[in-house]
């Protein structure tokens, strides 16, 4: 679980968040839905402790992300937004650095190792290096090696950009699986589509701050209208007329 | 396995993935400049021997007119070649275009009996001859000494004999015999052309890791790579020693090849001929490679502070190239104005390394105590850049 409560982050003279507050159960999937420089991003690297907030506070699993950010990293799967693996190195070898890094060793390394290759059906290109891989295979291979350490937690920041039909089914398909599993999931993106289809709950972020919080359903009711897309916008005006 | 060697090994392997770049900072500046270097003074070296050796043919006009001296010259394997210019006409046209040949480089030497000589030298006065040469072509300088020198000792024997037969002993008109007493030992003189030895070894270091820091950090960054790796639980410190190593380790196999490349090339310079003897056997080449170990870590720490500086790995290696220059500074500060080793000059790294290298190249004992200064300064100022490496990757601009 993420407990978010009244983050704020400064750069400069820009305030990119003020008084962010949410929760992300586990077991459930949770959307970070807003327009571009939102501060979607700008929160998720604060909750992947790449960041440090200027006030405010993040628990994850009970643990304080801003005091102990070594505790908290090793309960988070961190799929930045524009990552890369490294092209020298095969996919297998990509993965099994994060497994090392996340302390796994021996039999029980080569177990989650296999394991993510198959859920993110990397079989056929596990032994080849990176350098030559498409973006979809990329994107795959960045997921399994932030999920080779089993985390409670995904944060994944716009994974889906950029990819195409497949790739986005079958990251669909890892999401749900994680879910299932009682994995408490955090993802960014300004696709409303995707985020209506597979979210539990939204966060819409405007301009630095949680303009609605809820169910798809819940923010349809709020915010008077039917469609989602129209109920962002007027969530995101709703925001701006304060 | 404790994330410090998770980084180390990864960091190696995938330097070794890159083995064209890495096998051309290995290979062609540690394994080949030696080489280089020692074929090109052997080449100089042979070429002075041969002069010195060999007979040359200058041309001289009025040569008819000193036919003892022509004898002398050719005693001295200086050939004349009396017919030079000799369509020119008279004696000064053809004084002038033996200039002009020196002038344009065709002639390096020549001499111009003047038209008096035989009356001069028989009067007893001073006979008079010009050595035409260019003093600011260094290509003619040797051949010009020579002849300088043939008609010097000319001069000084018949002098001699003038003396004589006016009965006086010769050794009156010489009141000052200049004795040479030289101090210097074979190592010592064979130091003047293995001092640049030092420098080649410390700039080899430096370049070896410079692929490899900048790889590691820029490049991680720009290929974007690094911020995931941060969300791993590693502190920043272990994932900067880690770096730092992979680093060193590089620039200690580049260290390690060009000391043996060094021993190996040295070995085929033609020392003894020219009275030198080289001290760089297998002693001192572990010697060499143990007291400049320390700059090794300094520079890797160095390499690694300059990439992580920048956001790109253009930029990363613009600072990487300035870094490399400025820790040889005081080592050309030294070539140029040479000075005696001493503790203040070994708080300087580099400088103090160079210093070192150079004692046992010179086969002078080394003093303890400048060893430690050297070892203590270069390891402070090393420890220093990890930690501002240290400092950088704790901040959140690394990735912003």
């Amino acid at each position: 679980m993420i407990e978010v409560a009244g983050l704020g982050k400064r750069f400069g003279d820009v305030q990119a968040i003020e008084g962010v507050s949410f929760v992300a159960p586990k077991g459930r999937i949770t959307g970070l839905l807003g327009p571009n420089g939102a501060g979607k991003s700008t929160t998720l690297r604060i909750l992947a402790t790449v960041l440090q907030a200027d006030h405010g506070e993040v628990q994850i699993d009970g643990v304080d992300a801003l005091r102990d950010p070594l505790e908290a990293r090793r309960r988070i799967g961190v799929l930045p937004h524009g990552s890369s693996v490294y092209g020298n190195m095969t996919a297998r070898e990509n993965i099994a650095y994060y497994a090392a890094l996340q302390g796994l060793t021996g039999a029980a390394a080569e177990a989650r190792i296999d394991r993510v290759i198959g859920e993110l059906y990397l079989e056929q290109i596990a032994d080849r290096r990176a350098r030559g891989f498409s973006q979809g295979q990329h994107i795959r291979v960045s997921l399994a090696r932030c999920m080779v350490h089993d985390p409670s937690i995904l944060i994944l920041d716009e994974p889906t950009n950029g990819l195409d039909v497949l790739t986005t089914r079958a990251l669909r398909h890892v999401i749900l699986e994680r879910r299932d599993a009682g994995c408490c999931v955090l993802f960014s993106s300004h696709v409303m589509q995707e985020v209506a289809a597979l979210c539990d709950q939204i966060v819409i972020i405007s301009r630095g701050h949680v303009a609605v919080t809820g169910t798809a359903h819940d923010i349809r009711i709020a915010t008077g209208k039917d469609d989602l897309e129209d109920a962002f916008l007027a969530a995101v005006d709703l925001e701006d007329s304060d | 396995m404790n994330g410090f060697l998770v980084v180390l090994r990864k960091e190696l392997l995938e330097g070794t993935r890159e083995w064209r770049a890495l096998a051309t900072t290995l290979l062609v500046a540690p394994l080949l400049g030696p080489f280089l270097f020692v074929g090109i003074t052997a080449f100089t070296m042979h070429q002075a021997i041969d002069d010195v050796a060999a007979a040359i043919e200058i041309p001289a006009i009025g040569a008819e007119r000193a036919p003892n001296l022509v004898a002398h010259l050719r005693q001295s394997l200086i050939d004349i070649d009396a017919e030079a210019f000799a369509d020119q006409g008279d004696q000064t046209a053809r004084h002038e275009a033996l200039r002009e040949a020196v002038r344009s480089g065709e002639v390096e030497v020549g001499i111009v009996v003047a038209e008096d000589f035989a009356e001069a030298l028989a009067a007893g006065q001073a006979a008079r001859v010009w050595v035409v040469a260019d003093s600011s072509s260094n290509r003619a300088r040797p051949e010009t000494n020579r002849v300088r020198n043939a008609l010097g000792a000319w001069s000084a024997t018949v002098g001699g004999i003038r003396l004589q037969l006016r009965g006086i002993h010769p050794t009156v008109g010489a009141p000052l015999a200049v004795l040479r007493d030289d101090v210097s030992t074979p190592t010592r003189r064979a130091y003047l052309l293995l001092g640049i030895v030092g420098y080649f070894v410390l700039f080899a270091v430096l370049i070896g890791g410079s692929q490899i820091a900048v790889d590691i950090t820029a490049g991680e960054r720009e290929r974007g790579s690094l911020e995931p790796l941060l969300t791993m639980p590693i502190m920043r410190e272990t994932l900067v020693l880690a770096k730092v190593l992979a680093t060193l380790v590089v620039m200690t196999a580049s260290l390690a090849i060009t000391v043996i490349s060094f021993a190996v090339a040295v070995q085929f310079l033609p020392l003894g001929e020219l009275g030198m003897t080289a001290n760089f056997g297998v002693v001192e080449a572990a010697q060499m490679f143990l007291l400049v170990f320390p700059f090794a870590a300094l520079a890797s720490a160095l390499m690694v502070a300059a990439a992580s500086l920048t956001r790109s790995f253009r930029e990363a290696q613009t600072y990487t190239s300035i870094a490399m220059i400025a820790p040889t500074l005081p080592v050309v500060f030294a070539a140029l104005r040479p000075m005696q080793d001493s503790v203040p000059l070994m708080l300087v790294p580099a400088l103090s390394q160079h210093l070192l290298l150079s004692d046992v190249l010179r086969a002078e004992a080394l003093d303890p105590l400048h060893i430690v200064t050297s070892v203590a300064s270069t390891a402070a100022v090393a420890a220093m850049l990890v930690w501002l490496t240290v400092r950088r990757f704790r901040s959140e601009k690394l990735i912003l």
